[in-house]
């Protein structure tokens, strides 16, 4: 019975990638890309992957001295999962997008996918998360390219020392979404000065080329879709339940969560024939987006005792109310941050260094040389990745040629689990 | 045995007691360093804020609930749900989940009845009937099969349905985050179905001892207890984000009247 429904499987998958490559077209279910980026993939056309595998969730002690402080008491270290293969096998790191944890639903996907094709798999958080910022940043203000691949550096090798002989690993690869993406062009590059993991081979999915530009198409995505800005929040969240209601009372889904509002957009969109919600969708991605800088942003503030948000040398309690301080930092834009924490950090150190000069920095195309001559490294992106301004796309093919996949659609990051993206990268490492 | 459970309460009464008052005297400034003021200020004036639509005086004791909650799920609960979940296989698993669903369609049916929800009322009525007999005391779900969906209800979402409001927000030790309004719905869904079952079907029905009832109340509050908790995805901090109690007070708000409206 099992070996039937096993064949079964492997029979359907074999199907479904020769039409894939057979017909040459890209049959992703959702045409509109916010709609993907926030839906992800639906279920039935996920990539098959093993539920069951053993994520062992470790902590770990960077810098021993620190002292965290009272408010991040959970913080006991710096946390991340390994899953391991029975004896030698290749060893693969995961970067995650802005603000995720080594959790994030992105990363356990993709774990499952690399465990099965045979990968000793590494997941760590963001270092815009505020574990990563509270227990393994040497500079606790992320967003310098350079500084953050060396904290992810030394993450990387302390968790190889830790796991000892009992995890042998033959070759080393790198690959990461969104914001960790982008990183995982600089963590390759200092690879190549310091030598530790000689990463074989790196895959960077739906990279940021200019931080600052996508950063401020998300800042915008929130802020300009408020019908009456962004002071009219309030008014935006109430209309939006209201018709989260509306769709869920009027549907048979009775568990609110992705499925029912995949089933919704789908009722709205490919049977009523009814125009996608643009306006929401962009509000939604924005907000979303703003909730996990929100913490990037605040603890920076405490964690540097800049002063911004939390008064200077004030020291908060375990219990302390954020209510106030969540208010504060929930109107605080990409730029906000970079203005009043991250730049004044190192204009501090570099008395030199101009705004104009950092900000051009955030991004791509100062290591333009190094992306075009390094062929161990690939990137997949989509064609309507908003978070990619004008012309950043070409850049994109341009430097990277025939080792950039760009696909028609799935908007940021929402194809990532999809059967042939699946296959497509497992395929590049594999091969 | 029921003085070990007696125990065993009396020292959590402690401990959440130790809890609420640790840390009340909250510690200002205790570096040497002269506080400056911050250069952002909050305005209170300036607009309206979504996370005020949650009606809050408690928040101090919340906030040391949600502490304690994290501590207890982390050296009790989340231990003995491990433990649980590595001796039971998936299947049997399953089934318990299965069958404690099923006991709770009483509650369901009489809160749909209600709230005069026709539809949910007669399919909850269906559901039982089917999944009691052709699924064996509710431990196989056949109902959900033949495309019968379960709908939970509960007497906070029927307060809720004949307009009571929120109440202030609470975070009870081991229950969660609450309100005023689902408390008294929790408490009343409990001694009803108390009622039901002990009082009713295995004292009256089936003539059971009041020891015997006494020794499967307990056991089947501990396994409802692990049971619910492995169905919970939902991890004290897991966010990592310093915000994490304003989000899940004004999700779990939000979430509630989603499924107050939902019929």
């Amino acid at each position: 019975m099992r070996r039937f429904f096993l064949s079964v499987l492997v029979i359907s998958f074999m199907l479904t990638t020769a039409c894939w490559a057979s017909s040459g077209t890209y049959d992703f279910p959702l045409d509109n890309g916010l709609a993907a980026t926030i839906l992800g993939t639906p279920k039935d056309y996920r990539a098959a992957v093993p539920e069951k595998i053993r994520m062992q969730q470790k902590r770990l002690t960077v810098f021993p001295d620190r002292v965290v402080p009272e408010l991040y008491w959970y913080q006991k270290g710096l946390e991340y999962f390994i899953v391991k293969q029975r004896g030698p096998a290749p060893l693969i790191f995961m970067l995650a997008g802005t603000g995720a944890s080594h959790n994030s639903a992105k990363n356990q996907a993709m774990a499952r996918a690399f465990y099965q094709a045979g990968f000793h798999v590494v997941s760590i958080p963001s270092p815009t998360h505020p574990n990563f910022i509270v227990t393994a940043s040497s500079t606790m203000v992320p967003g310098k390219l350079e500084d953050d691949a060396r904290d992810i550096y030394r993450v990387m090798q302390m968790i190889i020392q830790k796991a000892g002989n009992r995890l042998q690993v033959t070759d080393y690869y790198l690959t990461g979404y969104s914001l960790g993406g982008t990183q995982s062009a600089y963590v390759s590059k200092l690879d190549e000065e310091m030598k530790v993991f000689c990463f074989k081979k790196v895959l960077m999915i739906n990279p940021s080329v200019s931080l600052f530009n996508s950063v401020e198409i998300i800042d915008d995505m929130l802020e300009n879709n408020i019908p009456g800005g962004i002071q009219n929040f309030q008014a935006f969240w109430n209309d939006m339940f209201k018709r989260f209601s509306d769709a869920y009372e009027a549907s048979d889904s009775v568990v609110f969560g992705p499925e029912f509002l995949y089933k919704a957009y789908k009722k709205r969109v490919l049977e009523e024939g009814l125009e996608p919600d643009n306006t929401m969708m962009s509000a939604l991605i924005g907000f979303a987006f703003r909730i996990s800088s929100m913490s990037m942003v605040f603890t920076s503030d405490v964690m540097s005792n800049s002063g911004v948000i939390k008064p200077r040398n004030l020291e908060l309690s375990r219990n302390e109310s954020m209510s106030d301080y969540s208010k504060v930092t929930g109107g605080m834009r990409f730029i906000n941050y970079f203005d009043e924490i991250l730049y004044p950090y190192y204009k501090a150190r570099e008395p030199g260094l101009s705004r104009q000069e950092m900000l051009d920095g955030l991004g791509l195309k100062n290591i333009e040389s190094y992306l075009r001559n390094a062929t161990k490294i690939s990137m997949v992106t989509n064609e309507d990745d908003f978070i990619l301004a004008p012309g950043e796309i070409d850049f994109l093919r341009r430097v990277f040629q025939d080792r950039g996949t760009v696909f028609p659609k799935g908007g940021h990051c929402g194809n990532m689990d999809f059967t042939p993206n699946v296959a497509n990268m497992i395929n590049y490492f594999t091969n | 045995m029921h003085r070990y459970i007696y125990s065993t309460l009396q020292v959590l009464i402690l401990v959440v007691l130790a809890f609420m008052f640790t840390g009340c005297g909250s510690k200002q400034a205790t570096t040497d360093l002269q506080v400056e003021p911050a250069t952002r200020q909050f305005n209170p004036e300036e607009r309206e804020y979504v996370l005020d639509k949650v009606y809050d005086p408690l928040e101090g004791f919340n906030r040391r609930m949600y502490r304690f909650n994290y501590h207890f799920d982390r050296f009790i609960f989340l231990p003995i749900v491990k433990a649980y979940s590595f001796i039971l296989p998936d299947f049997a698993e399953d089934g318990v989940s299965n069958f404690f669903n099923n006991v709770r369609e009483i509650k369901n049916f009489y809160n749909s009845v209600l709230q005069w929800q026709g539809e949910s009322s007669v399919n909850t009525v269906a559901r039982f009937g089917i999944n009691t007999t052709i699924g064996i005391l509710g431990v196989w779900d056949p109902a959900t099969r033949m495309g019968i969906q379960r709908h939970p209800e509960d007497f906070g979402q029927t307060l809720g349905h004949w307009g009571v409001g929120n109440g202030p927000f609470i975070v009870w030790p081991i229950f969660g985050p609450s309100n005023l309004r689902d408390t008294a719905g929790l408490v009343t869904d409990a001694i009803v179905m108390d009622a039901i079952i002990y009082d009713g079907i295995l004292d009256d029905g089936m003539g059971y001892s009041s020891n015997t009832r006494d020794q499967v109340k307990l056991y089947a509050t501990i396994f409802n207890a692990i049971d619910t908790r492995h169905r919970t995805g939902f991890r004290y901090h897991g966010s990592g984000s310093p915000f994490e109690y304003e989000l899940i007070k004004l999700f779990y708000t939000e979430k509630r009247n989603l499924d107050i409206n939902k019929h």
